[in-house]
């Protein structure tokens, strides 16, 4: 390859790397317009037993006030939500009960914050608040770094 | 661009000296003691288990996170799993041997009159291929190893007792390099580091007849990895343990920092086996993402319940998914690659026939697989360990969960932390080990001598691992 090429070469790899760069940060970061439902307060029972939780995945939208039921049917379980870090408990005859506004949207994983046993660590459910911009921002991502990558190294 | 780190003289120093990696085994090792006895005698309740919770969340976070990645293999030249057998071979636990003599029963028992040498170790199983199936087998078993401090502690001891007893019969660290199951991903992995023994001039060892890095020498071992250095370049094999450093009589060996990932930018000659423990790993982290990380209770159950007719299905839908589907998947992708852009060309020297060019191609694109499955698992372990590591302190205080407070810690309770970063720091780094793959994909086709469009289905293939491992903790 002669000099002018490989340094043709190696301008379009910059250039293409920079540029997905530039689109990956606008597909994770770029403000979007709010598509959200009309705000409603949802009322979920989530059953708690070793070692899962029914049901397992719980949807809601994006300013929904979320009333949890939680109870046990079994021994004391925990209910935690990550990222919006609150928790209650419940033990079989006792059910707790845990109130906020999903504010966040993507998914948080939701998990059992009493040791009830050896698979506890694993007792795990997800929340997921729409519309999912999270997911739909990582996917893009990926989708722009992968073509981005074939470009900027398709001749290098 | 590479950097000799052991030629400041402090860190040479450190490096030739035996103290340093002497002491860190005998802690690795006294805190293996302390897993296996807290797993035999203390509660069977995982999270309240020193055993459990120092192997299977603090270990394996170190090792994934940053072992791995920075160090490459240097964990097993610390492992504790090696070390009793290492030093009744050297009879010495810290001095060398004059000649770095090594003794085995087979030294005595399977000496060959003829040649003079120890049984060597079989040629069938001179591959990481016994490390592969070793490590699916663990992965079986893995809802229950993982989450019982009892079979946590026996899984230990059958380790340990298969690694005293290949000691015992072949020399140097044979079960380290054919036979442990972790050895052979971090080995594959380790490639990623920029941490890297090498030789400083090949043509130093061209004339060095002596091979006191191979052999042995009064200031030193053999490798213990049955390694000529001259010839390393990659981690895979290398443990780092400085053998070598410390028995080059021509200071021809050095400890290099290099760029990340500068092991993976030849594609060329690389080896099936490797490739394969690419592939299963990747299937690997989608199994325990799906069934540990995932909200259906039923699965975990299955996967716990060892010997139970649900158990065999479970059993059967893991070996299909990582010995067969996967390897299956990735070798369509090869094989049409070859339909979009050639066959390529066999390697120097080499007239390959067309099995052994699909062979090569595969083996070679696997290679995206590396920092690709890597980030994957680091992707998975993140997903659980900000969460639950929190179980570390109480676990530090009341190792065996008797009530002990060793350290005032017992009763910190249970506290998750940064669960709100936990997508955005995944995010990155599948997405680096994504682009990393798909770069490396077309670096083989193109030095396979294939037109880049043969890169595209296996760039795709990396794509459509990213996006479902996305879909799987975020949708």
């Amino acid at each position: 390859m002669t000099r002018i090429t490989q340094y043709a070469s190696r301008t379009t790899q910059w250039l293409a790397g920079g540029v997905t760069l530039a689109l990956v940060f606008v597909a994770l970061l770029a403000p979007l317009p709010a598509l959200n439902a009309a705000p409603q307060e949802r009322q979920l029972t989530i059953n708690a037993s070793r070692f899962a939780f029914e049901p397992g995945t719980v949807r809601v939208n994006r300013g929904d006030t979320v009333v949890i039921n939680l109870e046990s049917s079994d021994v004391v379980h925990g209910l935690y939500i990550d990222g919006y870090e609150i928790r209650t408990q419940a033990e079989p005859g006792q059910p707790g009960r845990l109130s906020f506004v999903a504010d966040r949207d993507g998914a948080f994983h939701f998990r059992c914050a009493i040791p009830c046993g050896n698979l506890h660590p694993f007792m795990i459910g997800k929340l997921v608040v729409g519309p999912n911009l999270t997911w739909l921002r990582a996917v893009a991502a990926s989708l722009l770094v992968a073509a981005g990558a074939l470009v900027a190294f398709w001749r290098a | 661009m590479r950097w000799a780190i052991s030629d400041t003289p402090w860190v040479n120093r450190l490096l030739r000296g035996r103290w340093l990696q002497w002491g860190i085994t005998v802690l690795t090792l006294a805190v293996f003691v302390v897993v296996i006895l807290t797993g035999l005698l203390g509660t069977p309740a995982g999270n309240h288990n020193f055993g459990i919770i120092y192997v299977w969340l603090v270990w394996w976070a170190l090792l994934k996170l940053v072992l791995v990645p920075l160090l490459g293999r240097f964990w097993c030249s610390v492992c504790p799993i090696p070390a009793p057998g290492d030093w009744l071979q050297r009879r010495s636990i810290l001095i060398a041997r004059p000649g770095g003599k090594l003794y085995t029963c087979a030294t005595r028992l399977f000496r060959k009159a003829a040649r003079g040498r120890p049984r060597p170790w079989p040629r069938f199983l001179r591959n990481i291929w016994a490390q592969n199936f070793g490590f699916l087998a663990v992965a079986l078993f893995s809802a229950l190893i993982l989450t019982s401090p009892l079979v946590t502690a026996l899984t230990l001891i059958l380790f340990i007792v298969v690694s005293l007893a290949v000691s015992l019969l072949f020399e140097r660290k044979s079960f380290c390099r054919y036979l442990c199951p972790i050895g052979g991903f971090v080995g594959v992995y380790g490639q990623v580091a920029p941490l890297a023994v090498r030789v400083k001039d090949p043509a130093v060892c061209a004339t060095h007849t002596q091979k006191s890095c191979y052999v042995g020498s009064d200031a030193g071992y053999g490798c213990p990895y049955f390694n000529l250095p001259a010839r390393l370049e990659t981690n895979t094999l290398c443990s780092m343990c400085g053998e070598c450093l410390r028995t080059c009589n021509r200071d021809n060996v050095a400890f290099y920092i290099q760029m990340p990932g500068t092991d993976l930018l030849n594609t060329r000659g690389r080896r099936l086996d490797e490739a394969f423990n690419g592939l299963m790993m990747l299937a690997a982290a989608f199994v325990y993402s799906v069934v540990l990380i995932g909200p259906d209770g039923w699965l975990k159950a299955t996967a716990r319940a060892v010997g139970a007719p649900s158990w065999f299905a479970y059993a059967a839908v893991l070996l299909l998914f990582s010995a067969v589907l996967t390897p299956g998947l990735f070798w369509l992708c090869v094989r049409f690659g070859q339909l979009l852009g050639g066959d390529g060309e066999p390697a120097p020297g080499k007239t390959a026939g067309r099995g052994s060019k699909h062979a090569t191609l595969f083996a070679g694109y696997a290679i995206a697989l590396v920092p690709l499955g890597l980030a994957i698992w680091i992707a998975f372990t993140l997903s659980f360990t900000l969460t639950n590591v929190s179980y570390a302190w109480p676990a530090l205080s009341d190792p065996f969960g008797w009530g002990w407070d060793l350290f005032g810690t017992a009763n910190m309770a249970w506290t998750p932390y940064l669960t709100g970063m936990i997508s955005y720091l995944q995010i990155p780094v599948l997405l680096v080990g994504l682009a990393t793959a798909v770069a490396l994909t077309l670096r083989t086709a193109r030095q396979h001598g294939q037109r880049p469009a043969a890169a595209l289905p296996v760039s795709a293939f990396c794509t459509l691992a990213v996006v479902a491992l996305l879909t799987l903790y975020m949708a």
